[in-house]
Order: C-alpha cells, then sequence, then structure tokens
C-alpha cells in the first residue's frame, strides 16, 4: 500500500516509489539520493514529531513534514 | 590573453559536498597564508591560499560546501562561474579537486559527477578513509579510479594522510590535460551542444554546462540568465524539454540517471559490511532522545553561555582597567592637553572599545566551530526546527540568535550556516534585538538609579531583577516579532526547504579549529574593529572641537568641570541642543541627547559620555547615579524620572547602536539595503517605544 513518507512511524521502513509533485523541493530531494526504488528508515523525530530524520544512502537527513509529505513510500 | 593572466599561478579549486572534511583539507593544503574574500553581487564566501605543487606555486580557491551545480541563486551560481572561468579575480581552473566522503560515496559522487561532465581536469580526494573502514565499509580506489577516468586519492585529510599522493596527483593533472569526458545523458548532451553552438557569439560564449543546467533546472538561475540574454528562448526551451523529459521535468531525470550511473559504479567497487555504526546510534539515542536529548541541550546551551560571560568577564575587565592605566600614563606624560585627548579619549578609547569584546567573540566562534565541527549544530536545529519556525525563523537560526546574547556579531556570522536565504536574512535583522552584553552597564546604571529595591518571596525574587528579565524578554519579543513581520511581508515566498544532512559525531581537529577561529577573528578585526576605530576618532573629534577658550577652561575649578564645559561647547554640544527638541517628547534633555548620539557607533560609551557630562569620573557609578538623580531642567523639575528612564532603556533594547553590527550586516548579506533598513527601523523604533513608554508613565504619573 502506498503512503507517505511522513505517515511512517520511528522506526519503520519503506521503500520509495513515487513524489506527489515535482517541483524545486521535489528536485532537491532527489539530489541528495531521495530516489524512487532507495529503501529510507525513519529513525526519529523531533519532540514536537517535525522534523523527522530518515536515513537513505546510509546517511542521515532531516526533513519537515510537509516535505515528507510529498514523498510516497510503501512499508517494508 | 593580457600579461596578468599569463603572469597568474595556475589555480586548483576544491568542491564537495558539505561535511566531508572540505575545509579541513583546504587547511591542510594551505595552512595559516589564507585570505577570506566575497565575490561581487552574491553573500558566498570564497577561501583562498597557496601552496607548492611539485615545484610550482599554486592559488588554492575553496569554496563552500554544495550537493548539486543545480542553480536556484546567484549564490549557488557561482560554483558554476567558477568552474567555467567566469570569476574574474580566479580566472579559469587548471584543476578541480572534488572531495568526497569515502562514508557516502554514492550521495558525494552525485555533485562529482556533474564535475566530470565539465571538461576539466579532475581529482577526486577520497577523504575520511579512516572512518570507512571502522565502519566496515571497503572501497576499492584504483577501481574507482577507473571507473570515474580521473585519478582517485583515498586519504585522510585530518590526520595528512594521503596529502603526498594528492599533491602528486594534482601535479599530474597540471601538466596532463585529460581528454576523456564523461556524459551520462547522451541526448541532453546534443541538445544542449545544438543550442549553445546556436547561440554563442563572439561576445558571449555559452558553454555546454550552462546551458545544460539552463535545461534542466526550470525556473532556476542559469535559465534566468539564459533569458535575460535572450528572452525570445523561452518556447524554445520548453519544446527541448518536452521532447528530453516526455512527460517528466528533466531534473528528476537528471537525478535518476546520475544516481543509475553511480549504483553501478559504486556496486563494483564498494563492500559494505553493515551499515550500522552501533556506537554513533547509541550517541544519537541519547542526545536525540526527546526528553533526555532536550534537557542536554538545554545545558549544553546553559555551559556555552555561562562560560562566555564568566571567562570573558575577568578578560574584559583586564582590557578595561589596562587601556584605563594607559590613559592615566598618557594623560600624566603627555604635555599638549589637546594631543593627550586626541591619544587618551580617541586612540586608546577606540581601540580599546573593539578589543573589549575580543574575548566573548573568541569564545562564542569557539563554541560555534565547536557544535559545526562535531555534529551537534545539526542536531541542534533539528530539536528547534518546530520553534523556530513558529518565529518565522528555522532550526539553524537558533545557534546564531543564541549566540547574539552575547553579542551580535558572532551571530550574524553564524549564519551563514543557514541555507535558506530568506531565512538567512530575517535571522541577521532580528539578532540585534537580543540583549548583548554591552547593553547591561546602560540597564544596569540607570535600574540601580530609578527602581526600587523591593524584594519578594522572602528575598528570592527582586524588583531588579525583574525590571532586567523583562527587558531580556522586550528584546526577544521584538527580535521575533520582527522575523514574523518580515517573513510575511518583504522576504514572503514559498515555504522554505528544511534537507539537514546530520553528519556522523565526530572528534574535531585541533588545527582546522584554530586555524578557522584565526580567520574569524581576524574578520571581526579587520572590518568591525576598522569601522569601530575609525567611528571613535570621529566621535571624539566632534566631541572635543571646536575647542572651549583657554581662561575660561583655567578657570574651571577641576578637571571633570573643564571637560565637561569643553563638551557643551563642541560640535556634539552645540548639536545636541540644535535636535533636543525632537527628543523633548521622550523626556530627553541635550544632555541625554547626546549621551545617547555619541553611543550610536557603540551603545557602552553612553556610560563614559555621562560622566563626562556630568563632570564627574565615570568610574565612580554611585556619584554617576547621584548626579543623574539631581539633574534638573532649567525650570526646576528633575530631567530623570522613572517613565524617562525606563523610556531610556526600552531605546537602548530597541535601537541599532553598534557600527559592529552594521559592519559585520553589510558583510554578510553584501548590501547595503539590509543595514540601512535595520538602522532605520530599529531606531524608530527605539524611538517611538522610549516615547510611549515616557508619555503613558508620565500622564500615569509613576514618577
Amino acid at each position: 500500500m502506498t503512503q507517505s513518507l511522513a505517515s511512517l512511524a520511528a522506526g519503520q521502513t519503506g521503500t520509495i516509489c513515487g513524489f506527489t509533485q515535482d517541483d524545486g523541493t521535489t528536485q532537491r530531494l532527489m539530489q541528495l539520493g531521495v530516489i524512487e526504488g532507495e529503501t529510507v528508515d525513519v529513525v526519529r523525530r523531533a519532540p514536537a514529531g517535525d522534523p523527522i530524520e530518515i536515513r537513505i544512502l546510509g546517511y542521515a537527513l532531516s526533513l519537515r513534514a510537509t516535505e515528507a509529505e510529498t514523498i510516497l513510500v510503501t512499508r517494508v | 590573453m593580457n600579461a596578468s593572466t599569463q603572469d597568474k599561478l595556475p589555480v586548483v579549486i576544491t568542491l564537495g559536498n558539505p561535511n566531508t572534511g572540505k575545509s579541513t583539507l583546504f587547511n591542510a593544503l594551505t595552512g595559516m597564508h589564507q585570505q577570506v574574500g566575497n565575490f561581487p553581487g552574491v553573500t558566498v564566501e570564497s577561501l583562498r591560499g597557496e601552496t607548492n605543487i611539485g615545484d610550482r606555486r599554486v592559488t588554492i580557491v575553496d569554496l563552500p560546501g554544495t550537493y548539486s551545480l543545480a542553480a536556484q541563486s546567484p549564490d549557488e551560481m557561482v560554483a558554476i562561474d567558477m568552474l567555467l572561468g567566469r570569476i574574474e579575480e580566479v580566472g579559469k581552473p587548471d584543476v578541480v579537486v572534488v572531495v568526497v566522503d569515502a562514508n557516502n560515496l554514492r550521495r558525494n559522487l552525485f555533485l562529482a559527477s556533474q564535475i566530470l561532465e565539465s571538461s576539466l581536469p579532475v581529482v577526486i580526494a577520497l577523504n575520511m578513509m579512516d572512518l570507512a573502514s571502522s565502519n566496515g565499509t571497503v572501497i576499492d580506489a584504483e577501481q574507482l579510479s577507473v571507473a570515474l577516468g580521473v585519478p582517485v586519492v583515498p586519504m585522510c585529510a585530518s590526520r595528512g594522510e594521503g596529502l603526498e599522493q594528492l599533491h602528486q596527483a594534482i601535479e599530474q593533472q597540471l601538466h596532463n590535460r585529460p581528454t576523456q569526458r564523461t556524459v551520462i545523458d547522451q541526448a541532453l548532451r546534443t541538445a544542449a551542444v545544438g543550442l549553445a553552438s546556436e547561440l554563442s557569439t563572439d561576445e558571449a560564449s555559452l558553454s555546454i554546462l550552462e546551458v545544460e543546467r539552463a535545461l534542466i533546472d526550470k525556473g532556476g538561475y542559469a535559465e534566468q540568465r539564459l533569458l535575460t540574454r535572450s528572452p525570445d528562448l523561452e518556447s524554445r526551451l520548453e519544446s527541448l524539454r518536452a521532447v528530453l523529459g516526455s512527460g517528466r521535468s528533466l531534473a528528476t531525470l537528471e537525478a535518476r540517471n546520475r544516481y543509475g550511473w553511480i549504483n553501478e559504479i559504486v556496486n563494483s567497487v564498494e563492500v559494505r559490511e553493515n551499515p550500522q555504526n552501533r556506537r554513533a546510534d547509541l550517541i544519537d539515542s541519547v542526545l536525540n532522545h526527546p526528553v533526555l536529548g532536550s534537557l542536554i541541550f538545554i545545558l549544553t546551551m546553559g555551559i556555552v553561555f555561562q562560560s562566555v560571560f564568566a571567562w570573558a568577564g575577568p578578560l574584559m575587565e583586564l582590557i578595561d582597567s589596562q587601556s584605563a592605566l594607559l590613559r592615566g600614563l598618557i594623560n600624566a606624560n603627555v604635555e599638549s592637553p589637546l594631543l593627550a585627548s586626541f591619544l587618551s579619549d580617541g586612540v586608546v578609547a577606540g581601540v580599546g572599545s573593539v578589543i573589549v569584546f575580543l574575548p566573548q567573540i573568541i569564545i562564542l566562534f569557539a563554541f560555534i566551530i565547536l557544535l559545526e565541527d562535531t555534529g551537534y549544530m545539526s542536531r541542534a536545529a533539528f530539536l528547534m526546527d518546530r520553534l523556530m519556525r513558529w518565529c518565522g525563523l528555522s532550526g539553524q537560526s537558533f545557534i546564531p540568535m543564541l549566540s547574539s546574547f552575547a553579542c551580535a556579531v558572532p551571530g550574524i556570522m553564524g549564519t551563514r550556516v543557514i541555507p535558506e536565504p530568506r531565512d538567512r536574512i530575517a535571522t541577521i535583522v532580528a539578532a540585534p534585538f537580543m540583549t548583548c552584553s554591552a547593553r547591561l552597564p546602560v540597564y544596569a546604571l540607570l535600574i540601580a538609579a530609578f527602581v526600587p529595591p523591593h524584594k519578594y518571596l522572602g528575598g528570592w525574587i527582586n524588583l531588579h531583577g525583574l525590571i532586567l528579565l523583562g527587558f531580556y524578554l522586550l528584546g526577544m519579543v521584538a527580535g521575533v516579532l520582527t522575523a514574523y513581520l518580515l517573513s510575511r511581508t518583504f522576504l514572503r515566498g514559498p515555504t522554505a526547504t528544511f534537507l539537514l544532512e546530520m553528519p556522523p559525531y565526530r572528534m574535531p581537529n585541533i588545527r582546522s579549529m584554530s586555524i578557522k577561529l584565526y580567520s574569524r577573528a581576524k574578520i571581526f578585526l579587520q572590518r568591525a574593529g576598522t569601522v569601530i576605530f575609525s567611528v571613535a576618532i570621529v566621535i571624539w573629534f566632534l566631541a572635543s572641537f571646536p575647542r572651549a577658550p583657554m581662561d575660561a577652561q583655567n578657570a574651571a575649578p577641576d578637571d571633570h568641570v573643564a571637560a565637561q564645559m569643553a563638551l557643551e561647547n563642541s560640535y556634539l554640544g552645540t548639536a545636541s541642543k540644535s535636535v533636543a527638541p525632537l527628543f523633548a517628547p521622550l523626556g530627553w534633555d541635550w544632555k541625554v541627547t547626546a549621551a545617547v548620539i555619541a553611543s550610536f557607533p557603540a551603545r557602552e560609551v553612553v556610560i563614559a559620555v555621562l560622566g563626562t557630562i556630568y563632570a564627574i569620573d565615570s568610574d565612580d557609578e554611585a556619584s554617576l547615579i547621584e548626579r543623574i538623580k539631581q539633574s534638573r531642567r532649567p525650570d526646576g523639575s528633575r530631567v530623570y524620572t522613572l517613565p524617562m528612564a525606563l523610556g531610556l532603556m526600552v531605546f537602548y533594547a530597541l535601537c541599532l547602536q553598534c557600527v559592529a553590527t552594521i559592519a559585520v550586516m553589510r558583510r554578510e548579506t553584501n548590501t547595503w539595503r539590509w543595514p540601512i533598513f535595520a538602522w532605520v527601523y530599529m531606531t524608530a523604533l527605539g524611538y517611538f517605544g522610549a516615547l510611549l513608554c515616557y508619555q503613558v508613565g508620565t500622564s500615569f504619573s509613576i514618577a
């Protein structure tokens, strides 16, 4: 089932399957390796639940929930 | 080619992702001999140094870390312009060293692949091999070199390992011009080559790299620049994009193609045992724990803050007492009173007001560099982002704002970590509102003089402390509201992205940290110091000329009264008297006005000026308070009432009376627009704040 990355809880893992948009943010995400087919782990969330720290291509990246909502994943 | 370009040294530029140890590598190559410079029109800072490669002297230029050549702004365009040799001060680079983090090969190769597609000679510095091998990552550097078609040097810059091999590889690339060219998307390249040759005229030769970026980054800076040159090109670009992308954006396509190419290479050269790093995970689970992490964060910030005051305090007092000693010596030994006054009140006081802040600025810089280099800075931004966004700022604004409670100068210089230009400007404008240590003497004097020392809760809380806390809050609220308003007016735009890499924790490299600290302190002394010093001399001149008649001076009962008469008679005194009506609604007489005007270069000067105006030694605070309390208008009413004193403090809380801050704002934004805006805005805010305070207070007659 396809869901947004923002809906994954800390500790869950997904495979990126697409984006809800194709704008500057998406392009920056893709340059950083957030690409279809890659595996992404949600490491933790900041105290207010936002931003979210993820692990991709073996490194840690944090992004805001609004950005995570544009990334579509299937849970692994 | 003219003579100057023939004479110039070969140029090596270093480029790479952030957090790859690029600055450590640059420092290892060049040592202390580096210059910091800004390029015209942008806020990007470049470091320049020199070193010997083989038997040749070369210039090395370091650019800030970047993840991609895609450029949204003039700042991000600098990397492309540098590669194309469009930056006049640098010229065409002879070799490009791409610094790549061995622990993060795939993402780092994204930028490397873009640079490899230019025709420039490239050397890959595969840095931080020590960490990679301790994490169980093995990279076959020779095979990587074959796959990329350029030399790959495995190294560990922080320990100096591999530096010699890097030198050799650069030397080799200086001599042999490589002819190979990596092309990842052939269709795109063909289209770009066609378009570039079509558009190139003798005056404006367009490089393929630039045209390619204009095609890929729709709405980006390369396209904007191309379209200003040939506006009719837009439909042409659109149709090319439609053909090449078949429905998807070229930027998406670029990322896919590059990562596809990278994955193929990395799969054959890298073996990753287990990407889990237990030690880092353990540290992270503590430092980023919602409760524990926040507590550690507050504790860390508390320690930073406390030490700035605890360590800098004694040093500042030492500088103060030494400069007082020196001034005493000058006054005792220099015969001519004018020369003595110039040396002691102009030169020594001017230099003193620059270096008195150096201890806390250096301590703050040291902490900021430590936080950056250990990787904790990103964690702090992660923790604070939600709160700071609520104020119209971003998580990365937090440390600069916090630093500004000691001094806005390191705070504003620390905004460099904020990648989003709008967030950065908002932080720079909000920072000077934070209660810096230069405001404290003013608050201390006026609170001690006019606020009754009431105590509450059995002496645990006193009114003095509450009022002081109130002024801290006033500064914070004013700063946050300013940032909030700016983000909804002048700085409005689509919500900024917050894509922040969380680098692994690292032991900081002392040598690299010291070089950074030295260079930032040097910037402060050069840029801010010279301005503060010159303004101090100007103020001395205005307060000393024209000289009072000799017989009047001789008639004065003591030196303090003579000084007071001299000031009253000076340009500053007469000017203050003529503008005093403007400040009468604030409850100020000409003496207060003179003190405020004289402290526009640096607010802490006000104490010394008040001392002169009331004809006493300003070191004697008790009698200064007495004099202020007794100060009366011609009609016999008191000048200083509680509403007036509170209003004066409000003025000092809100006004931008600091030339150093203005100079640093100018440097960091690379335009006069923001410092002028901040100065006018804050002065107006201070004036109306003081006006409101005095008028409301007086009408309720709480005097």
